[in-house]
């Protein structure tokens, strides 16, 4: 029987010839991954095992992005936990502040992830390397800690589900809008399990950062991986930023999906996700008249060059409306040094934006962009949760970097053409 | 590998939190949480509950948070084994991880009801109704989920290896 690409990723990597959905395998990782909230964790259960050393210091990424620059006492006790297993066990890839950006933006750019790889991370937003053509998903922190001594993890093989995706998009339409309009119309347990796989003569007209935005959201469709072909798009970016051998894997003609959509993306419009969760999708144009007090501009989502450069577009020549608190955040160092070379970080702050060091802190109600009980922010991060940026009774709307910026200029929620662009 | 039991039987969605309520994660000792393991969906399981029991389920077996005090709360019960229609993710993980097994079958969790005698056979993944006279073809366990059962879990299991 035919497989998914997913399936032949998994099958190579548990030494099989063959996989099918639902069968229990145990495969061989390339890369494993932990942060400041979950490396601690797991680092504790790690404290448990016999054999204490990593299978492999070259294929372990540490990030500790979370909550820094350490926000307290706390964050800086766990940042200097992982810091200290990091340098007892000589691991290659440990990113101190300087060096370090969110973990899903960083690892592609420091080219520790190719296609045809497999990665675990404890971390749900760990699928976004999908985008590059590798299984990669997120896991509890005992997965983790013991992927880092045994170079293994068990998975359960997923089914899939097929998108076919054809036509261009329009001006001011993203990677965001596609993946907000597919969890919309699936929604969040649409893909429970199974892998969103991205297929399509449309795939071309998808940037490099289009696709890391898409395959970071698929978990908010409660998928297991999402995935994308490799072309000469995705060839270029990993000899760009990767020295490591890639494979390609095409899925089988006969592969098995479970459900198939087609998604015209030239039929797409600015999307935005209301509270509380991201399938609650409308046109921006059917939007209403929703008044913000803040913007947030960044994340493994959307912090990416290209996000930075449509927001500064945006900006460009305009001023935030009165009262408007706007938060820009590139998602790594090499990131930031880019927009500033490019002006983007001018075009912020004449705005009256504030910009930002790396870090997760505003996505997840961390720290620097705690929203107050009744605020409400436009924000182009991923989940839009109950208290997910700070008060209970705080409001998230979810959005891509040009409808956030459009937003902020008008004060209301809005897109590039009321501003008349 | 097999189990053998009496059936607690469940609907749709049993989520962690009522698994094992959040206001008794401030411990994470298996016995202690398994002294309040379904409480809010079923008061007198923690009491009723014999070991080797079984919990059959619809869908979606242990949606909600990632804790896992859930699975070892029910382990630390003293049920041998979750059959449900499905499982949310992180808990079928979860469950494998602290050496619960669970098995996925959707005739199962249609054809079993409260208080049936239930044997499972892992090695051929055969569910038998004793008490109905049926059987099921649920997914045996490889041999490497076998044994991280059977070693009460992935850490011990890869100490024992
Ligand atoms: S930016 Fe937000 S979603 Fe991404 S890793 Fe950080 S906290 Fe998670």
């Amino acid at each position: 029987m035919g497989m998914t690409m997913t399936q032949k990723i998994l099958a190579a990597h548990a030494g099989l010839d063959c996989v099918v959905a639902g069968q229990l395998i145990e495969a061989d990782l390339d890369l494993v991954l932990a942060n400041d909230i979950t490396g601690p964790v797991a680092i504790h259960e790690i404290e448990k095992l016999n054999k204490k050393t990593v299978f492999d210091k070259d294929k372990i990424a540490l990030v500790p992005d979370h909550f820094t620059p350490n926000k307290d006492i706390k964050s800086a006790e766990h940042c200097k936990c992982v810091r200290e297993f990091a340098k007892e066990h000589d691991i290659t890839n440990y990113f101190e502040i300087g060096e370090m950006g969110i973990e899903h933006a960083l690892l592609p750019e420091k080219g520790l992830i190719v296609a045809g790889e497999t990665c675990i991370g404890a971390d749900s937003h760990t699928c976004t390397y999908g985008a590059l053509g590798a299984f990669s998903t997120g896991v509890g922190s005992t997965d983790m800690g013991a992927g880092m001594i045994t170079g293994k993890a068990w998975f359960k093989v997923p089914s899939a589900i097929k998108f076919n995706i054809i036509g261009k998009m329009n001006p001011w339409v993203s990677g965001k809008d596609v993946i907000l309009h597919i969890i919309g119309m699936i929604g969040v347990d649409g893909a429970l399990y199974k892998s969103m796989e991205f297929v399509g003569e449309g795939i071309k007209n998808l940037s490099m950062d289009d696709r890391f935005t898409i395959a970071n959201m698929a978990i908010e469709a409660g998928a297991k991986n999402g995935i994308f072909p490799v072309d000469e798009l995705t060839i270029s970016y990993m000899k760009e930023h990767s020295k490591k051998e890639y494979t390609i894997y095409e899925a089988d003609e006969d592969a098995q999906y479970d459900e198939t959509y087609t998604i015209d993306l030239s039929a797409l419009e600015c999307t935005i996700a209301f509270p509380h969760l991201p399938e609650n999708t409308k046109t921006v144009a059917n939007a209403g008249e929703i008044k913000i007090d803040q913007v947030v501009i960044g994340s493994c989502t959307n912090g990416r060059i290209s996000d930075l450069r449509a927001a500064a577009k945006v900006f460009e020549g305009h001023h935030v409306a009165k009262g408007m608190r706007v938060i820009v955040f590139p998602a790594t160092q090499a990131i930031y040094l880019q927009a500033i070379e490019e002006g983007l970080i001018q075009t912020f702050i004449k705005a009256g934006a504030v910009v930002s060091t790396p870090t997760c802190g505003p996505c997840l109600g961390g720290h620097m962009g705690i929203l107050a009980a009744g605020e409400r922010a436009v924000s182009t991060t991923n989940r839009n949760f109950v208290g997910r940026m700070g008060h209970v009774e705080s409001e998230v709307y979810l959005a891509s970097p040009a409808v956030a910026a459009a937003s902020a200029i008008t004060g209301k929620i809005s897109q590039p053409s009321d501003i008349g662009l | 590998m097999k189990a053998h039991g009496i059936v607690h039987k469940y609907g749709d969605n049993v989520d962690t939190d009522v698994i094992i309520p959040a206001r008794y994660l401030n411990s994470s000792d298996g016995m202690e949480l398994a002294k309040y393991c379904m409480e809010d969906i079923d008061k007198d399981f923690a009491t009723r509950v014999k070991k080797g029991d079984i919990i059959v389920a619809n869908k979606n077996f242990g949606c909600g948070s990632s804790r896992e005090h859930a699975p070892l709360a029910i382990k630390c019960a003293g049920i041998s084994c979750v059959i449900a229609e499905t499982f949310a993710r992180i808990f079928y993980r979860n469950a494998i991880n602290i050496g619960l097994p669970i098995i996925e079958c959707k005739e199962a969790a249609k054809g079993i009801e409260a208080g049936d005698e239930v044997e499972i056979d892992y090695d051929s993944g055969m569910i038998y109704n004793k008490t109905k006279g049926t059987s099921f073809q649920g997914q045996a366990f490889p041999e490497f989920m076998q044994r991280i059962i059977q070693s009460e879990g992935l850490i011990n299991y890869i100490n024992n290896k």
